[in-house]
């Protein structure tokens, strides 16, 4: 235990930044439309992002009403089936939880904690969201492209995903599918390039990096993993097209499909999975880090408690950052490749389990006599962390080779995934636009709307995925359309598909609920003010509410304490702002 | 995977050196004042722009480092023939050696303010970079004519794929370079180009580097390397 | 204050539907009953982890919610509970992870006598072939798959010519008896998957994969394809029955080998072809 009162310190001019050469728009267009302003760019990511992210929910409750009722809809045959589950987890997984956390959050928070007036490349920046939308337009042309899009599965595996056994494999749908990723790893390479740049590089004065909020933090190392990581994909995306369009033979063996002799030859699907998977695996923590940042800053700043054991929170991202990259193949213990492989990632998967355990722990810990203030974004906060623990925890099952040979590519997995990656990351996303919301429109969004929308989303959604896991454990495989009349599964198994669909039906519509709410409050909600949650870190503490452009007045903050001094012993509020020079300034009359 | 994962240990390497030059040891909640556990956070030595440079080639090795490494796991497999080495490739090295050098000395005449050798530098830096484009297509051309198309052979399939990928970071390169030659000409003042140059030449020599170690994969030392250490290693 | 009894509620739920639900594994047919014991150790260290936490948490939340004049403690790190809790972690994680490894070095070593059973598999059927009475498979490639020799098996190679073929039917297994199965595939990557088993493995156009297991009761299982393989994929199946060893012996008398398969196809191919070339010259001369 450590007990301190922070010393007077010397209060400093502020920082004397000469105007620098930031962009100024000149009309509508340049301000609203193509603007280089990273706050807008953060709308407009979050906005495409969202409105693909409703495709997806749609997909969601297609898929389940087959599941749940299978025969009853004619128009979902095996064909629309796996085009949903294939568009539903890319949209979700990429173009929906990637662009949200980094190009949304990342833009529109990383300039703002850190005290910078933009990102560092704003045109860059701009093209990074231009290319983005692009990417996501060839994604749905190829709903619309002869032979629909992609059935693949979202893993893409070769040989199949090529092959016309696949819907969308000898028609457009792969083609766009790949050209799509290509072109968002191209665009988000440009975003990420200014994430991370901006935090190297942007920082006020006095904010070195071991006082940057935990938000900061997730998305800085969120964005460097991202940033080596789906180079592999891309370099995946390449090579089958390559194999799709000019008839190479990367990732195709020769093969006989329907009784014809291809003229591929030689090559190695498994090469596929592990270039996937070197990017796939990370990816998960990708997602997964800045809702940890997020997350701690939220439990923090309303339980009116600073982090437990920020060194540990930011050693514990940077140590599942580094070692995320050397697990990938834990998604490939059934593929075929060396057994002797097991053991290994094995070892290193259920280690990654330690850095992420004590981040729990840490977040529990600052609950720990607090002040615990139930707003929503906290109700958020303590529903991400049973999610995330219940999923975290399932992973110990499926990272330990041995375990994982009977649970993989059953609905175990599928509960599992949707749980940790899934279902936890979107509550963090949920938890933070209530609490970001004031601070982006100057209103508070409506307390009854998102009381109704918290309960039935974290209640559903557990109600949804707790029980998914004993589909699994019986033993239905994922990814299919209907299980039949299978003798070693009990009928009781079909009356649970169709309970977790009506789940899902239900969750889906509270989605709804929240979504009017974002819109409602715009015009309705209740003043904000500057600071509504009394919080420390800098994007509260701007003179003007929704930042103006520039982000601070004149003169940029200066920092003088880290982003968690709450409920200091001796200081007169509850807490103190990163930017507030404390005893200091009370010290002097003048 | 080992050549990406030997990638990321360099980086991971040179970020735990930052982290830890940075204070990530230092007790912040003990710490208040504007200057904190570092020295000083503003004027930063490095300019932005390098930076920026220098985390997009991290991006960009990356990408190679994945090619080799796919390159060495479809090698293993039995359909592997190895490509002739054309000698015109030893050409093309030699010309993109000469952009590199060029642009080298676009640097320093930026520096020491030779307004007269900096355009010519950019200029020789460009036309021999197009160059080394042209005798990569001619090569192109060769190895098709010998009956060595794309698809004959996967160490085809690599060649056709590594050059042409490098061919387009070339390219994107030429776009950053002429707009720099323009501004030589009409900018009169040499300081204002230097970090233009600076970076075309950062980009430049790290293109080069990548073409090397692309030449001695392609033409197989690698692996022959590698074999060696294998042998030494067992 | 809701949350906080909600939270006990997730935690008591939870555990409730562990216990009295229905949906449990289906029961056990081979030997990796290792890997089951495997898991319920997982079950048992995750299911305390998760309702220590959780309730916790609702004990915070209750205990420590914001009332008028409440104060949080200052207390930004206590090193001694950290290193404590990631000690408690490690040994958490260790006691799952060391007999995980123990029992996959088992499943990856295949006893000596085990006898080989290759499943081949297509788009959406099974296929198997068993060694024939030299104990040795005949070599294979994707190649030669034509009509007359639909899973590529080599005509030149002379171990292959007494291999049984099992097209498109179920497949028999003595009981008791360890087995070697080899996977083919030759088309897309598909699972081989039969839950009674609990071992799976994929099966990759171009290589032979394997897993190996000892059937220890008799009975009729379900095969699955556990890897998304096309339309078809939840329509792939067939059935893996083992036997008693007697009935093992009269299922194999009946099945045929590669060479008496080849035969017959020939011998009717040639009926056709003649048939066809006479009626062609019905055809001109008419």
């Amino acid at each position: 235990m450590v007990d301190i009162t922070p010393g007077p310190v010397d209060a400093v001019p502020p920082a004397e930044v000469p105007e620098v050469e930031l962009y100024h728009p000149h009309s509508w267009w340049t301000k609203y439309v193509f603007s280089q302003d990273a706050k807008v760019i953060a709308i407009q990511y979050s906005g495409t992002a969202m409105a693909i992210g409703l495709v997806a929910l749609v997909l969601s409750w297609l898929m389940r009403l087959q599941l749940g009722f299978p025969g009853t809809f004619d128009f979902i045959t095996p064909e629309a089936y796996y085009q949903f589950i294939t568009m539903h987890g890319m949209i979700m997984v990429i173009y929906l939880l990637t662009a949200l956390f980094l190009g949304g959050f990342g833009n529109y928070l990383i300039p703002l904690m850190v005290g910078a007036r933009d990102m560092v490349f704003p045109y860059v920046n701009m093209l990074s969201y231009w290319i983005y939308l692009l990417a996501v337009l060839v994604l749905v042309a190829s709903f619309f492209a002869p032979g629909g899009p992609t059935g693949a599965g979202w893993t893409l595996y070769p040989p199949q995903a090529i092959l016309s056994g696949t819907p969308g494999g000898q028609d457009w749908g792969i083609i766009l599918m790949l050209v799509s990723l290509i072109l968002f790893i191209i665009g988000f390479t440009m975003g990420g390039l200014n994430y991370v740049v901006t935090v190297l590089q942007g920082r006020t004065r006095g904010m070195t990096l071991m006082r940057l909020p935990l938000t900061v933090w997730g998305i800085f190392t969120a964005t460097v993993m991202a940033l080596l990581a789906f180079p592999a994909l891309f370099v995946a995306c390449v090579m089958m097209l390559f194999d799709r369009v000019l008839g190479t033979s990367f990732f195709m063996p020769a093969l006989v499909e329907m009784g014809e002799q291809l003229s591929y030859g030689g090559g190695s699907p498994i090469l596929f999975q592990h270039l996937f998977w070197f990017f796939g695996h990370p990816e998960v923590y990708i997602v997964a880090l800045p809702a940890f940042g997020i997350v701690s800053d939220l439990i923090s700043t309303h339980a009116r408690k600073n982090i437990f054991g920020y060194r540990m929170m930011v050693w514990a991202i940077v140590a599942i950052g580094a070692l995320s990259f050397v697990v990938w193949a834990h998604h490939m213990y059934v593929s075929g490749m060396h057994p002797y492989f097991g053991f290994f990632f094995a070892t290193t998967t259920l280690i990654i389990a330690i850095p992420t355990a004590i981040k729990v722990y840490n977040w529990v810990l600052t609950l720990w006599r607090g002040d615990i203030h139930l707003t929503i974004p906290m109700l958020f906060a303590l529903a991400f962390i049973v999610t995330f623990v219940n999923g975290g925890l399932t992973g110990l099952f499926l990272g330990n080779v041995v375990v994982d040979v009977p649970l993989s590519d059953t609905m175990f997995v599928v509960a599992h995934f949707h749980m940790v990656m899934g279902v936890a990351p979107i509550l963090v996303i949920f938890g933070a636009i209530y609490h970001w919301y004031p601070k982006i429109t100057g209103r508070m969004l409506n307390e009854v709307m998102g009381q109704f929308h918290f309960w039935v989303t974290f209640v559903g959604a557990y109600a949804i995925f707790f029980p998914m896991h004993y589909v699994g454990l019986v033993g239905v495989p994922r990814r299919y359309p209907e299980i039949g009349d299978t003798a070693f599964i009990p009928d009781s198994v079909h009356d649970l598909n169709a309970f977790i669909t009506i789940a899902a039906l239900i969750v889906g519509f509270a989605q709804m609920v929240f979504l009017f709410n974002l819109f409602w409050s715009l015009k309705f909600g209740r003043e904000a003010g500057g600071n509504p949650w009394r919080a420390t870190t800098l994007e509260w503490q701007t003179s003007e509410t929704p930042p103006a452009h520039g982000n601070f007045g004149k003169e940029l903050p200066v920092v003088y304490r880290w982003a968690y001094d709450y409920n200091v012993p001796g200081a007169n509020e509850d807490f103190l702002a990163q930017n507030d020079p404390g005893a200091a300034k009370a010290a002097q009359p003048a | 995977m080992s050549v990406i994962l030997v990638f990321l240990l360099v980086i991971i390497g040179i970020a735990g050196w930052w982290l830890v030059q940075q204070g990530v040891m230092s007790k912040p909640w003990l710490e208040h004042g504007p200057r904190g556990a570092l020295q000083d956070v503003e004027d930063p030595v490095i300019p932005t722009e390098k930076i920026g440079l220098a985390v997009f080639l991290a991006v960009v090795g990356a990408l190679f480092a994945l090619f080799a490494s796919a390159y060495f796991m479809r090698m293993e497999l039995p359909d592997w023939q190895a490509l002739p080495i054309l000698r015109l490739l030893w050409l093309n090295t030699g010309i993109l050696v000469l952009s590199s050098v060029a642009l080298q000395c676009a640097v320093i005449a930026a520096r020491q303010g030779q307004m007269d050798t900096l355009r010519l530098a950019l200029v020789t830096g460009g036309i021999t970079a197009l160059a080394f484009l042209a005798g990569q297509l001619v090569a192109w051309r060769q190895l098709s004519a010998e009956g060595n198309f794309l698809t004959a052979n996967p160490a085809n399939s690599f060649f056709y794929l590594l050059t042409g990928m490098h061919g387009l970071h070339i390219l994107g390169g030429l776009l950053a370079l002429t707009r720099t030659t323009i501004r030589a000409w009409s900018s009169a003042s040499p300081e204002r180009l230097r970090l233009g140059t600076e970076l075309c030449a950062m980009y430049w020599h790290f293109l080069l580097f990548v073409w090397l170690a692309l030449f001695v994969l392609l033409a197989g030392w690698a692996a022959d390397f590698i074999e060696i250490c294998r042998r030494v290693l067992t | 204050m809701a949350i906080a009894l909600v939270l006990v509620l997730v935690v008591v739920g939870s555990i409730a539907f562990h216990v009295l639900s229905p949906w449990w594994w289906t029961p056990i047919a081979s030997n990796w009953s290792y890997i089951d014991h495997t898991l319920i150790i997982t079950f048992w260290i995750t299911g305390a982890v998760f309702a220590a936490v959780v309730l916790f948490m609702a004990y915070c939340v209750w205990r420590f919610r914001h009332r008028e004049g409440n104060k949080a403690h200052y207390e930004p790190v206590n090193k001694r509970l950290e290193g404590w809790l990631t000690v408690v972690t490690a040994i958490g994680v260790a006691a799952m992870l060391v007999p995980g490894l123990f029992v996959w070095h088992r499943f990856i070593t295949v006893p000596a006598d085990a006898t080989e059973v290759e499943v081949i598999a297509q788009q959406w059927q099974w296929n198997f072939r068993l060694p024939g009475t030299d104990g040795r498979l005949g070599t294979s490639d994707n190649r030669l798959v034509s009509f007359e020799n639909p899973l590529g098996i080599n005509p030149d190679d002379p171990n292959g010519q007494d291999d049984i073929v099992v097209e498109a039917a179920d497949l028999h297994l003595p009981v008791d008896k360890p087995v070697k199965m080899l996977l083919r595939s030759i088309d897309v990557l598909h699972d081989f998957y039969v839950p009674e088993f609990r071992a799976k493995m994929d099966m990759i156009p171009g290589s032979v994969t394997y897993f190996w297991l000892t059937p220890t009761r008799t009975g009729t299982f379900e095969v699955l394809c556990a890897e998304l393989c096309g339309t078809g994929h939840n329509f792939m199946r067939g059935f893996v029955m083992v036997d008693s060893e007697e009935d093992y012996a009269v299922w194999l008398g009946e099945q045929q080998t590669f060479a008496q398969l080849t035969e017959a196809l020939q011998t009717s191919r040639a009926d056709s072809d003649a048939l066809g070339t006479t009626t062609a010259q019905g055809d001109a001369e008419n």
